[in-house]
C-alpha cells in the first residue's frame, strides 16, 4: 500500500472519530467553563447513540435521530444540573450516578426495543440509512487533505460550528457571563448574571452535544448498536476539556490527537502487527496515551499558571447565601 | 410565602437513615415508570426480582455470596471518598488483584500446600495497593486529576488481564481463561454457597470503623475530607495520607477480586471485570461512607444483580438491575440536601420598619 493512502485513510477515519468525540468535548467545555463538572459523560453518550440509534431504526429519519439523541442527552444532564445546583448534591457522584443510570437505561432499552424476531435485542440489527461521506467534487482529489472534504454532514458542520463556539465564548456577552460564572459566581451575581440559570442551561446544552457526540457513534462512525458501545469515550472526552484548557478553540487538537491514536491502533491491527504487539496491548494504548498525556499536561500546567488554568469555581456548588 | 435552606450546626441522624429508604422508594417508583413504560407489569417484575434474589435457600445464598465483593469493594472505595478522593478505580484494582492471586496460584507451586492460600490471598492484596497507589502517588505528588487516572487505569488492568488468560496464562485447553487453581488452595464453603469470604469482609468492617473512628489516623483523614487547609494547619501531611488511604483502598479492593478468585471463579477468565468497582461506589455512598452501613447496602445491591436474573423469565432483559442501581442514586443525591440543610418555610416577608409600628 501506498504511505499517502495509508495517511488519507488514517486521517478520514481519525474525523470521523474526532468528530463523535468533538461534539461531546465542546458540550463539556461549555458546561465546565460554568463551574458544573459534568462526569455523566459516558452514559450521557451512551444514551444518545442507543436512542439515536432506534429512531432511525423506527422512522428511518436521520434529522429525528440526532433530535431525539440530543433531547434525551439533554434531559439526562439537566437531572444532573437539578442534583448539582438545586439539591446542592456533590457534583463528582452525582456525574458517576448519571453514568451509571444512563449507561443502564441505554443497555436496558436496547434490549427491550428490538424486533421480536431478535429477541427484543437491538444489538446486531441494520439501520435502514445512516450518515454517508460526500465527497466535494474536486477538493477531495487533494492528495491526502482530501480526507477532510470527504467526510460526513456532521463533519462538515463542525467546520463551522468550531469557530462559532470559539468566537461565542470570547467575543460575546453571552460568553463573557458564562466565564464570569465559572470563575467567581458571587461577583457574576453581583454584576446581575442570573448565575443558576446559567449553569442549568450550559449544563442542558453540553448534554445535548454529547447525546449528538453519542449518535455520531451509531450512526456515522460505526452504524450500528452494541451494548456499551462508547467504551470509555466519555471519560476521555473529560480528559480532553483538560487537554483543550477549557478553550472551545483548542478542542479539536485533542480529539484529533485522540482520534488519531485510536485509528492507528484499527489500522495497525489490520496491517498485522499483532504478530509483534499484542492486540489487547494495542486496544489499551488511548487510554495509556491518556493517562500519560494528561499527567504531562498537568505537570507543565503547574509551572505556568494563567492561561490554561480551569475555571476557578469548578466543582463548587453556589447560593446567594452561603459565604 | 417562600422557601428558604438553613445550614444545620449538625447532620441530621435521623435524615441520614430516612434519606437513603425514601431514595430506594423513589427509585424503585421511577423503576416502576421504566417498567411501564417498556410494557411490563412493574408490580409482577418487583416480585420476580424479590423471589429470584431471596425466593429459596439457595438464591439466599447466591445473593450473599455476590455481597461479599460489593461490600469489600463498597469499603474500599469509602477510604478515598473519605478524603474526597474520588477512587473510581476500584474496578482496576480488583482485576489487578485477581492478576496477582493468579499469578501464585499458576507459578507458585512449590509453596507448602497450606501456604498457597494465604500467600496467594496476600499478593491479590498486594497488587491491588500497587494499582491503587500510582493514582494517589500521582495525585500526591503533582495533583493530577485521580477521576480520571483511576478510570484509565481501570481499562488498562482489564486490558492486561485479558492479554493474560488469551495468550500467556491461557489453559492448554479452550480459548481463554487460565488452568483452575489447584483444589486444595481453594477458599471453601460453609453453607451451601456461601465462603468463608464472609468473615473477611465482616472482620474488615469492624476494623474499618474502629480504624476510622476510634484513631488518630482515621481522624486526620476525616478531617482532611472536610477542611484540608485546617488539615494542613494543624500538621496533617494531606500527601502522606493520600497515599496511605490509597494504598489501603487498592488492597481492600485487590483482595476483594483474591477471594472472589479464590472462592468462587477459581481463575482468571472473561468476566474478571463484572462491575463490583463501579457498584462499590453506590454503596459506599448510600452506606453514607459507614462501613455498618455499607453491610445492609451491599445486600440490597446484590439482590438487584442476582433478582434482575429472575427477569429473564418474563422476557424483560437482566439489564434493569443496572436501571436500578443508578436510579437509587439520583433521589439519594437529591436527598442529601436535607441532612445539611434545614428547611424554613417564611410565611411573609416583614419589613424591620414595618415589624417595629
Amino acid at each position: 500500500m501506498n504511505i499517502f493512502d495509508f495517511i488519507t485513510k488514517l486521517l478520514a477515519v481519525t474525523l470521523a472519530m474526532g468528530t463523535s468525540l468533538t461534539y461531546a468535548t465542546l458540550g463539556e467545555v461549555f458546561t465546565e467553563k460554568t463551574g458544573i463538572l459534568n462526569l455523566g459523560m459516558e452514559g450521557v453518550m451512551l444514551l444518545g447513540a442507543l436512542t439515536g440509534f432506534v429512531t432511525v431504526y423506527f422512522t428511518s429519519s436521520l434529522a429525528l435521530g440526532l433530535l431525539v439523541a440530543m433531547l434525551c442527552g439533554a434531559v439526562l444532564s439537566f437531572i444532573h444540573a437539578f442534583l448539582c445546583i438545586t439539591m446542592r448534591a456533590n457534583q463528582v457522584v452525582s456525574g458517576l450516578a448519571i453514568t451509571m443510570f444512563g449507561s443502564g437505561l441505554a443497555n436496558y432499552l436496547g434490549q427491550r426495543l428490538g424486533p421480536a424476531s431478535n429477541n427484543f435485542n437491538m444489538a446486531g440489527m441494520n439501520l435502514p440509512t445512516k450518515f454517508n461521506d460526500i465527497a466535494i467534487p474536486g477538493l477531495s482529489k487533494i492528495p491526502v487533505f482530501g480526507a477532510l472534504f470527504d467526510v460526513s454532514i456532521l463533519t462538515y458542520f463542525l467546520y463551522i460550528l468550531l469557530p462559532l463556539a470559539w468566537v461565542f465564548m470570547y467575543k460575546t456577552k453571552f460568553g463573557l457571563s458564562v466565564r464570569a460564572v465559572g470563575e467567581n459566581p458571587h461577583t457574576a451575581a453581583a454584576m446581575g448574571i442570573p448565575v443558576s440559570l446559567t449553569r442549568y442551561v450550559y449544563t442542558t446544552i453540553g448534554g445535548a452535544f454529547a447525546g449528538l457526540g453519542g449518535a455520531c457513534l451509531s450512526l456515522a462512525f460505526t452504524p450500528s448498536w452494541n451494548e456499551n458501545m462508547t467504551g470509555g469515550k466519555g471519560w476521555i472526552v473529560i480528559a480532553l476539556v483538560i487537554f483543550s484548557g477549557w478553550n472551545p478553540g483548542k478542542v479539536v487538537i485533542g480529539t484529533l490527537v485522540f482520534g488519531g491514536i485510536t485509528s492507528l491502533q484499527f489500522s495497525l491491527q489490520a496491517a498485522g502487527l499483532k504478530m509483534f504487539i499484542p492486540s489487547q496491548f494495542l486496544s489499551i494504548a488511548p487510554y495509556f496515551i491518556t493517562l500519560i498525556v494528561l499527567s504531562a499536561m498537568t505537570i507543565i500546567n503547574q509551572s505556568k499558571k494563567g492561561s490554561f488554568a480551569s475555571p476557578a469555581a469548578l466543582g463548587s456548588s453556589f447560593a446567594i447565601d452561603d459565604k | 410565602m417562600r422557601v428558604a435552606l438553613e445550614k444545620r450546626n449538625q447532620r441530621s441522624h435521623m435524615m441520614t437513615f430516612l434519606v437513603p429508604v425514601c431514595s430506594l422508594i423513589i427509585s424503585l417508583l421511577l423503576g416502576a415508570i421504566v417498567l411501564r413504560a417498556s410494557g411490563a407489569n412493574p408490580l409482577k417484575a418487583y416480585f420476580a426480582m424479590l423471589r429470584g434474589a431471596f425466593g429459596s435457600r439457595t438464591k439466599f445464598q447466591y445473593t450473599i455470596r455476590e455481597a461479599i465483593p460489593l461490600l469489600m469493594c463498597g469499603l474500599a472505595v469509602g477510604i478515598a471518598f473519605k478524603l474526597k478522593f474520588w477512587n473510581i478505580g476500584a474496578e482496576g484494582q480488583y482485576v489487578f488483584g485477581v492478576i496477582g492471586i493468579t499469578w501464585v496460584m499458576q507459578f507458585w507451586t512449590w509453596l507448602p500446600k497450606g501456604m498457597m492460600l494465604p500467600v496467594a490471598l496476600l499478593m491479590s492484596l498486594v497488587f491491588g495497593a500497587f494499582w491503587g497507589g500510582i493514582p494517589g502517588v500521582l495525585k500526591a505528588q503533582w495533583k493530577i486529576d485521580e477521576t480520571l487516572t483511576t478510570l484509565m487505569m481501570n481499562y488498562i488492568a482489564t486490558g492486561i488481564a485479558e492479554y493474560l488468560y488469551i495468550t500467556r496464562w491461557k489453559a492448554p485447553r479452550g480459548n481463554m481463561g487460565t488452568v483452575d487453581y489447584p483444589s486444595y488452595a481453594w477458599l471453601p464453603s460453609f453453607w451451601g454457597k456461601i465462603h468463608y469470604g464472609v468473615f473477611f469482609a465482616i472482620a474488615l468492617v469492624f476494623i474499618l470503623y474502629f480504624v476510622m473512628y476510634k484513631t488518630r489516623w482515621g481522624f486526620e483523614l476525616n478531617m482532611i475530607g472536610k477542611n484540608p487547609r485546617a488539615a494542613e494547619c494543624q500538621g496533617v501531611s494531606i500527601k502522606k495520607n493520600i497515599i496511605l488511604a490509597m494504598l489501603l483502598s487498592g488492597a481492600i479492593a485487590g483482595l476483594a477480586g483474591g477471594i472472589e478468585a479464590a472462592a468462587v471463579t477459581h481463575s482468571l477468565t472473561k468476566g474478571v471485570d463484572n462491575g463490583y468497582g463501579f457498584t462499590g461506589i453506590i454503596i459506599a455512598w448510600m452506606g453514607g461512607l459507614n462501613p455498618f452501613g455499607s453491610i445492609l447496602v451491599s445486600i440490597l445491591m446484590a439482590a438487584l444483580k442476582t433478582g434482575s436474573d429472575a427477569l429473564k423469565i418474563m422476557k424483560l432483559p437482566a439489564a434493569m438491575g443496572d436501571v436500578l442501581q443508578g436510579l437509587i442514586l439520583l433521589p439519594l443525591l437529591a436527598g442529601s440536601i436535607f441532612t445539611d440543610y434545614k428547611l424554613l418555610f417564611i410565611k411573609k416577608q416583614v419589613a424591620v420598619g414595618e415589624a417595629k409600628k
